[in-house]
């Protein structure tokens, strides 16, 4: 029995890492209903065995709740079932492996500052205002197609009035409190993380 | 001693002005604790017994409506504030302005975790894709019942083209010129260099009509009958005429300078902001 209990987990795994990992729908991740209805109501297990041996790769299952509401206690299964899911990458990328999956250093940099400055400014903030910040070290050509490619991306939004939010991916992919903690520390940090960084630019200079 | 035609006039500048303010504050233009709630409810009060006809409630309605939206901003300004996740925002600011571009990146790639995703094509996906092929009807099935009207040709005079706006009333080629000659007089009035300002050029009082310039001065410069001269540290863009076509210009390697002529760039030229 037990032995039967543990195939079909096995099973249930490998059925939740190919609707994880395989996009099916126009956005990437899968809504809590979908596995739901695929793996049965003990989904939330599943993804909890599946997100524990994706540890050992650095990858992990990234739930994103509906409304940006991540509640305090354990989510209830209606709560699950309107949130979505992702597989992320668990650690962190170093600065040559951001170049290597497609990233500019200054379009990520502008995309960093983009962010933050909405979010300080409670999660929208004008164009006009995002634009003049990523001006004053981008050329002026370059600022309003970079916040395009921000938008056609998923990580910004922009309604009718020109006021910019952030978008899925950013709730996907950022830790919005650690980034604003981390900027507002930056100086204290430089020190630590310099020596890694000119490693990393040595090495594509080398290149 | 006011007419009641008069207060109810007052009344509704009044409201109109509180409307006014509350969008700006759903805009974020304005923070939402500057509106003193107690105050503008006070002037809802007094003017709403005056309120008869269906456009002056209509207006009390909506400055009830968009008081509410404040209060509900004023009530997410407090709890935001109240959140570990408020940063002051100048602060912040100040520290993306001073920090450099390594510094950023390491602090953003420290909470950055991309998402990972798969495209491959399977065995399983090519059998069904065959599958769906095989069932699927040609397209002369498909579209057997699809009609397509038949109409008696035509014709129609250049006279009527240009009516329709489909053609411009002058040739290309004579509007280029004439435009060329424009350039040319202009840029001779400028000084012994001989060029203006990009914008100064292009730049008419309506956008549609600089849209249309800007479009020319492509062509004027694309078939070498003058160039445009960038400074980029000044961020200026100047326009020089040549004295004859420069033919040589469609042998050698050409360059695209991509200028934006959007509404908010015309508004600053027309204000003297731009250069």
């Amino acid at each position: 029995m037990r032995k039967k209990t543990k195939g079909l987990y096995a099973s249930k795994m490998k059925r939740a890492t190919h609707m994880l990992f395989y996009r099916r729908h126009q956005k990437p991740g899968v809504k809590g209903w979908e596995l739901h209805r695929a793996l049965g109501a003990d989904y939330p297990k599943v993804l909890e065995v599946l997100n524990d041996y994706l540890k050992s790769l650095d990858l992990q299952v990234k739930i994103v709740f509906e409304e940006e509401k991540t509640p305090n206690r354990k989510p209830t299964l209606e709560e699950l079932n309107r949130a979505r899911f992702y597989v992320t990458l668990r650690g962190e990328l170093t600065p040559k492996e951001s170049k290597m999956i497609g990233w500019r250093i200054d379009d990520l940099a502008g995309l960093a500052i983009a962010i933050s400055h909405i979010i300080s400014k409670k999660g929208q903030a004008p164009r006009k205002d995002v634009e003049e910040i990523l001006s004053d070290k981008l050329p002026g050509w370059k600022v309003s197609m970079n916040i395009d490619r921000y938008i056609r991306y998923g990580y910004l939004q922009q309604d009718e009035n020109k006021q910019l939010y952030l978008d899925w991916r950013t709730r996907a992919e950022v830790e919005e409190k650690a980034l604003i903690d981390m900027l507002l520390r930056s100086e204290v940090q430089k020190t630590l993380f310099s020596e890694n960084f000119e490693e990393g630019v040595e090495e594509q200079e080398d290149q | 001693m006011q007419s009641k035609k008069e207060q109810k006039k007052i009344g509704q500048e009044k409201l109109q002005r509180i409307i006014e303010i509350c969008m700006a504050i759903e805009n974020h233009r304005i923070e939402p604790f500057l509106l003193n709630i107690d105050g503008v409810i006070k002037v809802v009060k007094k003017y709403f017994p005056q309120w008869e006809e269906t456009d002056e409630l209509n207006l009390d309605s909506e400055a009830i409506h968009h008081l509410a939206s404040v209060i509900k901003l004023q009530s997410e300004w407090v709890k935001h504030r109240s959140t570990l996740l408020y940063t002051d925002p100048f602060l912040l600011e100040d520290k993306i302005l001073k920090a450099d571009k390594d510094e950023i990146i390491n602090v953003f790639l420290r909470a950055w975790h991309p998402l990972v995703e798969l495209e491959q094509l399977s065995p399983h996906s090519i059998a069904e894709a065959m599958r769906y092929w095989n069932g699927l009807l040609p397209m002369k099935e498909r579209w057997k019942d699809f009609e397509v009207p038949e109409f008696n040709m035509g014709f129609t005079t250049r006279d009527e083209l240009i009516k329709e706006r489909v053609l411009g009333d002058k040739l290309f080629s004579e509007e280029l010129e004439a435009y060329w000659q424009e350039l040319k007089m202009k840029a001779k009035k400028n000084g012994a260099e001989a060029k203006m300002f990009y914008w100064d050029f292009i730049g008419a009082d309506n956008y549609e009509e600089t849209v249309k310039r800007a479009f020319l001065t492509s062509f004027l410069i694309s078939y070498g009958y003058a160039t445009l001269e960038i400074h980029p540290l000044e961020e200026e863009v100047f326009i020089k005429p040549f004295d004859k076509p420069n033919t040589k210009i469609h042998s050698q390697q050409l360059v695209s300078i991509p200028i934006a002529v959007t509404y908010a760039n015309w508004q600053k030229w027309k204000k003297g902001e731009l250069d």
